[in-house]
């Protein structure tokens, strides 16, 4: 009889039911991770496992991407500031852009692909091969095990990784720097880091954990929730990637402004 | 083998529906201590919700489902999980963790609620079980190297890492060939002798039934519509669709 009255709905209509219902869906599974991270039994083993996972095993992608961003946005940056004499400012530009927005968003984008995808195929295979149910029976909170544990090893590991892609860009940005123009480590440094601020690095750590906790979060929600089998876990893990990535656009944007009007006070 | 008339399991006039489908419509059973029942169907006529609803992965509508004295829809949290430790589930795809070896699956539930085991003692009782499901070389191999039988033993090897006194089986033969299906079979009949456990069996495959069941059960249309020894269940059927499943199943077999 509901299924009846929801056919008669206008296409409209059923999309803005199912927009809504997603959301209070989404927003019981945000609950839940608050109520069950705080009471034990504790899964550190899991936690350190996923920690590993999402941390160590991302590390090449990472090195190779930032090191990359590093050496295009110096190459890209330098004929503007050499118009106006000004490439000895170049370190400072790159170190300010780097470590306030490119290094937690590249990180982020790349972690919400790798990171994100994986988790949401994985939970969603557990799913529909009843391997979560199989925790169940057998007395374990399969919440805990693997969302609690997952989201806990992204919101501790984004943060860590932003801080490694900003060291890596800016070691591909001194090489970049110095494929022109000779200039010391030493000095390139004492430069970036005269550049940035303590607000600029705690908003970066900030806005990172953010990302972390927005990628396992809406990676263990899209897997948790699949269906419909093989296909659904496709659907699922792409979701948890397109999802992921318009929220961290989102709060990125949000950061920003919050970080501008704390820098105007 | 019944070997008392003690109920394990009670389940009483037991209503489940999924929106406007009606899968459970009224269900009786009883599960005696010792016994092996069998509860046979079509696909979809709602066997794996009822032992679903037996170990509170789903929960009824209405009716009640007392399992080892209790009354599942009213436990909580805890509670519930303590009754489970009680109750063995086998899936019907097996349900092995994709990400973890044999060993790692079994030490899954044993590590998680039996506390003070040694390294030593939990090997031990891997090891064991392995050997009475017939696959000890298995147990350092990850659950994509094994076959659609040996994931079903060690699928009942993980139950039966917790000593169960229920066991509850979900299509154990489906997807296997006739051989495998035949080992899965007496395995079945193997652990009831071996670990005296009370069974249910769901399977839509005759000869599982009357390899495995003391008792036969057929739901149709969300209710039993015949109870009993597999003769007294299918020798002289009197409802028509009873009598169609037993043909099927023969031609087919």
């Amino acid at each position: 009889m509901a299924e009846d009255k929801d056919d008669k709905k206008p296409f409209l209509s059923k999309k803005i039911d199912k927009f809504f219902t997603g959301l209070a869906s989404a927003y019981r599974f945000v609950l839940r991770f608050f109520k069950e991270v705080f009471v034990p039994p504790y899964e550190f083993k899991e936690v350190v496992q996923q920690c590993y996972r999402i941390g160590v095993e991302s590390l090449p992608l990472i090195s190779l991407t930032g090191f990359i961003v590093g050496i295009v946005f110096t190459n890209q940056s330098r004929p503007s500031l050499e118009e106006f004499g000004a490439s000895s400012w170049l370190p400072s530009l790159i170190s300010i852009a780097v470590v306030r927005a490119m290094g937690p968003l590249v990180t982020a984008l790349i972690a919400a692909g790798k990171v994100g995808s994986s988790i949401g195929a994985e939970i969603g295979s557990m799913k529909v091969t009843e391997q979560i149910d199989a925790m169940e029976v057998s007395a374990t909170n399969p919440f805990k095990f693997l969302v609690v544990s997952r989201v806990l090893a992204t919101t501790f590991m984004i943060p860590l990784l932003v801080m490694y892609t900003d060291f890596v860009a800016l070691m591909g940005s001194f090489l970049s720097v110095n494929s022109k123009e000779l200039v010391s480590m030493s000095t390139f440094f004492v430069q970036v880091f005269e550049s940035i601020s303590f607000l600029d690095i705690f908003s970066s750590v900030l806005k990172s954990l953010l990302f972390g906790f927005t990628i396992g979060m809406v990676g263990c929600y899209k897997g948790y929730n699949s269906s419909k089998g093989t296909e659904g876990v496709g659907r699922a893990a792409n979701s948890a990637v397109v999802i992921s990535m318009f929220l961290i656009f989102i709060e990125e944007l949000l950061a920003l402004q919050i970080v501008n009007a704390i820098r105007t006070w | 083998m019944v070997e008392t008339e003690e109920k394990v399991v009670e389940v009483k006039n037991l209503f489940k529906s999924f929106g406007d489908l009606k899968v459970l419509q009224g269900v009786d059973l009883d599960l005696y201590k010792g016994e092996n029942l069998v509860v046979l169907g079509k696909s979809g006529s709602g066997k794996s919700v009822l032992i679903k609803i037996m170990v509170g992965l789903l929960k009824q509508d209405s009716g009640s489902m007392m399992v080892l004295g209790e009354d599942v829809a009213n436990l909580g949290v805890k509670a519930l999980n303590e009754l489970r430790l009680n109750i063995g589930f086998s899936f019907q795809n097996s349900a092995l963790y994709d990400s973890m070896t044999v060993r790692e699956n079994m030490e899954f539930p044993l590590v998680r609620n039996v506390k003070n085991l040694t390294k030593k003692e939990i090997t031990m009782k891997i090891e064991e079980l392995l050997d009475s499901v017939g696959l000890p070389q298995s147990i350092d191999q990850m659950p994509s190297e094994l076959s659609g039988g040996q994931k079903k033993r060690i699928g009942v090897a993980r139950t039966l890492i917790l000593e169960p006194e229920i066991m509850l089986y979900d299509e154990p033969t489906a997807g296997l060939d006739p051989i495998t299906c035949i080992d899965i079979n007496n395995l079945i009949v193997q652990i009831r002798e071996q670990y005296n456990t009370s069974s249910i069996v769901i399977t839509h495959d005759l000869t599982c039934a009357k390899m495995t069941g003391d008792r036969q059960a057929v739901l149709l249309d969300g209710q039993f519509k015949a109870k009993g020894s597999f003769e007294e269940v299918f020798a002289g059927a009197e409802d028509q669709r009873v009598k169609s499943f037993y043909d099927y199943n023969f031609i087919n077999s």
